[in-house]
């Protein structure tokens, strides 16, 4: 492909890039701002890749689109919906519509002023460091990480830490939402056409998961990536009506929501009563350890997003719990 | 030759799009919208792949981008039809 034409395509990437972020941010009805803004996040996911950045534009695809997308969308379904522009009420007086012009600008002002800021301190930090720095430092040791995927070397080895932290973020995200109360009991049963797609795309998108965490050790891939899978299955068998949607119970639920966080401290302790620094991984072990770090983040961010899809504590479906909701039901037991 | 012909197959595909979309603009109500927009899209998007898979010669990535096309077009076959039934029970009112 020729540079004319190449030129022409990033353009028109960019003008819409911009364009949908505009047009998600100014529209006054959530759900089609919701909309706009996974397709905004799509094409973001285009222009990642044409960046040569196919990590980002993986995890920008299947978390920053699909499942944020998702997530936006549930929490905008609860909220009531704006009513048609006729029936609105008069503005109120011209004191607070005066106020609210004025508060308006202010904070456009405050945004353009960060942005700028941001914007020279990025132009300052690019033009006073030799930006080959991190790549040279990371092929210079990529053979004692134990992987052959630069990004997940420094992600799961060299970074491991960073990492460690986000984890630590989502669960006490995951924490938070279990302070909510039960979910929401669910949608209705899906129709034959619906659920005919969902019993051979959930366990497709299972097998991708699987693909992705094995993968990432030598090619774009990864846990945060296979996580977004395997919630996305979670996420369909919501919407199709499954009351389980595939999570554990009780003591094994938390488990898995801890696993990510729980497994990277037990190699970093462990490592570190055996005269190790924390998380430095012996080259001999890093990549099979990494894999089982990776696994049990999978599992573990895949639990925290449809936790927060589900917006809520599950509702327990075992024996004791279906013995506990008919005791309600029939007062004397 | 095979650059000329994966080049008609991609043109084509694109032509597809493009009077999805319009169609999408165009067509008065839900139903015919959504007739325009899989229809022509999922044929579209046929021909785009068919287009591409003959560029590269590679069969692995042949067989991937057919799958892409099989997962799209069973995803756009139903969701068409959720949307349009739900459109239908609220026009019912049941």
């Amino acid at each position: 492909m020729n540079t004319a034409s190449l030129l022409v395509f990033d353009g028109l990437l960019l003008l819409s890039i911009v364009g949908l972020a505009w047009a998600s941010l100014a529209t006054t009805d959530v759900r089609r701002s919701v909309i706009l803004f996974m397709a905004f996040g799509l094409v973001l996911a285009v222009a990642w890749g044409r960046l040569l950045a196919p990590d980002v534009a993986l995890a920008e695809a299947a978390i920053g689109a699909g499942l944020s997308g998702a997530l936006l969308l549930a929490a905008a379904l609860r909220q009531p919906r704006p009513l048609p522009p006729e029936s609105t009420p008069p503005p109120r007086n011209h004191g607070t519509a005066g106020v609210g012009v004025v508060l308006r600008w202010a904070v456009t002002l405050l945004c353009t002023a960060l942005a700028g800021t941001l914007a020279w301190a990025l132009l300052h930090v690019f033009s006073s460091t030799p930006h080959d720095m991190l790549p040279g430092a990371i092929s210079a040791n990529l053979a004692a990480s134990g992987v052959s995927n630069p990004v997940t070397a420094l992600l799961l080895n060299f970074r491991a830490y960073d990492t460690l932290l986000e984890l630590a973020v989502l669960l006490t995200a995951v924490l938070g939402i279990f302070t909510l109360g039960q979910a929401n009991p669910g949608y209705q049963p899906a129709g034959p056409v619906f659920d005919g797609l969902v019993r051979w795309l959930v366990p497709v998108l299972i097998l991708t998961a699987g693909y992705l965490l094995w993968v990432g050790a030598h090619a774009p891939g990864g846990a945060f990536q296979a996580g977004a899978m395997l919630a996305a299955a979670g996420v369909v068998l919501r919407l199709a009506g499954q009351s389980r949607i595939g999570l554990p119970q009780g003591f094994m639920l938390r488990l898995v929501m801890a696993a990510g966080v729980g497994l990277f401290l037990l190699v970093g302790f462990t490592l570190l009563i055996l005269g190790r620094p924390f998380l430095g991984y012996p080259p001999a072990w890093a990549g099979t350890l990494i894999l089982m770090i990776e696994t049990a983040a999978m599992l573990s961010i895949a639990t925290t997003l449809v936790l927060a899809f589900l917006g809520g504590r599950p509702e327990a479906t075992g024996v004791k719990a279906a013995a506990n909701r008919q005791c309600e039901q029939i007062p004397r037991c | 030759m095979i650059n000329i012909l994966s080049s008609i197959l991609i043109l084509a595909g694109v032509f597809f799009y493009l009077a999805g979309s319009i169609g999408l603009l165009r067509l008065p109500d839900l139903y015919s919208r959504l007739h325009a927009l899989t229809k022509a899209d999922n044929l579209g998007l046929g021909l785009l792949i068919a287009g591409v898979a003959l560029h590269s010669q590679d069969l692995l990535i042949m067989l991937k981008l057919l799958l892409i096309w099989l997962a799209v077009l069973a995803a756009s076959a139903t969701s068409a039809h959720l949307i349009a039934r739900q459109a239908r029970r609220q026009e019912t009112g049941s």
